[in-house]
């Protein structure tokens, strides 16, 4: 069986849905932080898919993926220095406990 | 050879000294400021001397005419091709005669203010104040387009309101900077109504391009004389709405109540302010306009009918007042009617420009006079404390100089000869005599009150009783006054003497070209022989106590009251908008203010208020929920974008 890009796009799909699912159940936050991180590599699939069975001649596609990985990068450290002072200000990681911002 | 950057530099020099003094002069070397302010006048009246010599003997004529001179225009607004304000300098007869005019006398009273207000609190605010009221005049005098004179003409009014309520902590100065603003800003709106209908139908804001297509016969002003409202041609509506503004600012009757009461300012003040410079102002408009304004017979009409009725009335209130600078400011309001009235009666070009040059030397003869009566009648209060007469009298021997300039100032004001208020008004009593005969009538009573009333004043305050001081403030030999206070009445004094001998008619002219004036002898015995009518009776009343004047006021009951009163027009302005226009335009309008536009925005708030509380559940801190609700809103998108974007 060829591979196809039908292919590509189903695993990115599936990998977008758990990402979106973990994101909105886990309470844990550094497991949310890695569900964005498995949205963001689905979205790298679909460069990556489009890229080589669409515009086989052009490199676009690759180029953002490459910028998407160097800026998720950034994002885990941001994030992760937030969770740390969150931890310092709650002693907790579990987004639950953390509701002051309200009306 | 006029050089525009000099000339520019003369209203420059006060609001340089004005920013001066506000922003650094105040904090750091407040006992420096009056010496600047004063420096800088002199200077400004140096350049404008130069620049008189210079416009009337040197450039200003060519041939027999002086011409207009516009050295300086900067385009600062345009609106349309023609339409545009401008900021520039024009230079014609009047404009450097007043250029004159200011800057002398606001260089005597900023030498003046050295003497009077020393030691006050607010020395330093009072210079500041008086830079920026001599730059605002200057520029008014120097304006070159319509909308620059109604800017600087605003300029003035705002630093009048200041200097009336320098005092800010007597209610009374407070009220009456509100007053004196109020009533100005009232009548300014007629003018900004005139400018308007003017520049619409002449197509500029240009005076010289404005003055040339109203006065000749173009389409602009067979439109404008043809356009009429209510009867009346749209010319006359603009310059009678123009006057009306000339009218608030000059304290023509009915517009006059601000003035009186103005006298809440410090003295000097009132000398630049309220006798010599702004009060002419409005003289100064219609002359600047006097070529529209000749070719509308009814317009002058009104002013010479507003001008007589001013100039009689006040003199008659004056003669009841007790307060010595109330006297002195009605008797200005009677001389600039007489100034109105003059102009109101003369004709563009020629002999019938009489009253023109007429007017234009009263006004400048007047502003030495008054100027000297007010910064005389300084002197007086500063040595007694009190500006009610019967505190002084027997002033002669105490205060020598005081006495002497303040018995010229009289002399000058009720038209003795050789005095320079005699030359003036002799010109102005024979262009009545010309023109209309009730005006020449009115105008030589007026001329006998004057007379009357000056030296009631001179009398009461210099010989009467003997002086004794009163109050245990007061040490009584503290010596006339400082110098500087005297320097200043001494060159008035010499100007009021002198400055009669000035051959205006030469250089003043409605057109520019030379006024043959002939001088009747015979003309002169009437005024004159009224006028020392007027004095004898003065003499005999006032020069020693006696009890005839009290009796006469009390066998005039009635009118003595009234006069005194002011004729009930204070009242009748309170009548007015306490009993008319605040029950029948205030409240409803207030009402509408509160229930409907107030109602409108409280409703608003109070629903989108409700709004807010009802969905404010939704913020509830939680992130996962932001995040779904963020997941679904972007499905939502996607679906839109998908289904119906197409």
């Amino acid at each position: 069986m060829q591979i196809g890009l039908f292919h590509f796009l189903f695993v990115s799909c599936a990998l977008f849905f758990i990402g979106v699912y973990g994101f909105l159940t886990r309470r844990n936050l550094i497991t949310m932080l890695m569900s964005i991180e498995l949205i963001l590599n689905s979205v790298n699939i679909n460069f990556v898919a489009f890229n080589k069975f669409l515009f086989a001649d052009k490199l676009d596609g690759i180029f953002f993926t490459l910028f998407i990985i160097t800026i998720a990068a950034a994002e885990a450290a941001v994030a992760i220095a937030i969770i740390i002072n969150l931890y310092r200000n709650y002693k907790t990681i579990d987004v639950e406990d953390v509701n002051t911002m309200k009306y | 050879m006029l050089s525009t950057p000099l000339i520019a530099l003369i209203p420059l020099l006060p609001v340089i000294s004005f920013v001066l003094i506000a922003l650094v002069g105040k904090k750091y070397f407040p006992s420096l400021c009056g010496a600047l302010g004063t420096l800088s006048l002199l200077v400004a009246f140096i350049l404008s001397a130069t620049v008189a010599y210079d416009y009337f003997f040197v450039v200003g004529k060519v041939g027999d005419t002086y011409q207009q001179i516009v050295p300086l225009k900067i385009t600062w607004l345009q609106f349309t091709q023609n339409v545009s304000i401008d900021i520039g300098i024009l230079l014609d007869p009047i404009s450097v005669m007043m250029l004159v005019v200011v800057t002398l006398v606001s260089l005597m009273v900023h030498l003046y203010s050295l003497g009077y207000m020393k030691g006050e609190e607010r020395y330093a605010t009072f210079y500041s104040f008086l830079g920026l009221f001599t730059f605002s005049m200057l520029g008014l005098v120097l304006s070159s387009n319509i909308f620059q004179i109604y800017i600087f003409w605003e300029l003035v009014g705002v630093s009048s309101y200041l200097l009336v309520g320098f005092y800010f902590d007597r209610p009374s100065a407070v009220s009456a900077a509100k007053k004196a603003f109020i009533v100005t800003r009232f009548a300014d709106l007629g003018f900004l109504i005139g400018i308007l209908i003017l520049s619409f139908y002449a197509g500029t804001l240009d005076f010289q391009t404005l003055i040339a297509k109203l006065t000749t016969p173009t389409n602009e002003f067979h439109t404008i004389a043809a356009a009429s409202f209510m009867g009346v041609s749209a010319l006359t509506w603009g310059l009678v709405l123009v006057f009306i503004g000339g009218a608030g600012k000059s304290a023509m009757f009915p517009l006059h109540i601000w003035l009186p009461d103005a006298m809440e300012g410090p003295t000097p003040v009132s000398a630049l302010i309220h006798a010599a410079t702004m009060v002419v102002a409005g003289v100064f408009l219609v002359a600047r306009l006097f070529p529209v304004f000749s070719m509308c017979a009814p317009a002058l009409d009104v002013v010479m009918w507003v001008g007589a009725s001013s100039s009689f009335i006040a003199a008659i209130i004056a003669c009841t007042q007790t307060d010595i600078k109330r006297v002195l400011a009605y008797s200005t309001m009677s001389q600039i009617g007489y100034m109105m009235f003059s102009l109101g009666l003369a004709r563009h070009g020629g002999e019938h420009g009489l009253g023109y040059m007429a007017s234009m030397f009263h006004l400048f003869t007047h502003a030495m006079f008054k100027a000297l009566l007010f910064l005389g009648a300084g002197a007086v209060i500063h040595y007694v404390h009190s500006n009610e007469m019967k505190d002084m009298g027997g002033l002669r021997k105490m205060m020598p100089v005081t006495h002497l300039t303040f018995l010229i100032a009289c002399l000058a004001i009720a038209g003795i000869p050789p005095f320079a208020g005699f030359f003036s008004k002799e010109e102005i009593l024979q262009a009545a005599f010309h023109a209309n005969k009730a005006i020449f009538v009115i105008a030589i009573i007026t001329a006998a009150i004057t007379a009357f009333y000056m030296f009631r004043l001179y009398f009461s305050i210099f010989w009467n009783k003997p002086y004794h001081a009163h109050g245990e403030s007061h040490d009584a030999h503290h010596g006339e006054a400082p110098g500087t206070m005297l320097i200043p009445l001494i060159i008035l004094g010499l100007l009021s003497v002198c400055a009669g001998f000035i051959p205006f008619s030469k250089l003043v002219t409605s057109d520019g070209k030379e006024l043959h004036t002939a001088f009747h002898l015979t003309f002169s015995i009437a005024p004159v022989v009224l006028a020392t009518l007027g004095i004898i009776i003065a003499l005999s009343f006032y020069k020693k106590e006696s009890v005839t004047p009290q009796r006469i006021s009390d066998g005039i009951g009635g009118l003595y009251r009234g006069a005194y009163n002011k004729f009930y027009i204070d009242e009748l302005y309170l009548f007015v908008t306490k009993k008319i226009l605040f029950p029948l335009v205030g409240r409803p309008a207030a009402w509408v203010d509160r229930n409907i536009v107030d109602g409108f925005m409280n409703l608003l708030a109070t629903v989108t208020g409700q709004i807010s509380f009802a969905i404010k559940k939704v913020q509830s801190g939680k992130t996962q929920s932001y995040a779904a609700y963020f997941f679904v809103g972007v499905i939502g998108f996607v679906l839109i974008f998908i289904y119906w974007w197409t």
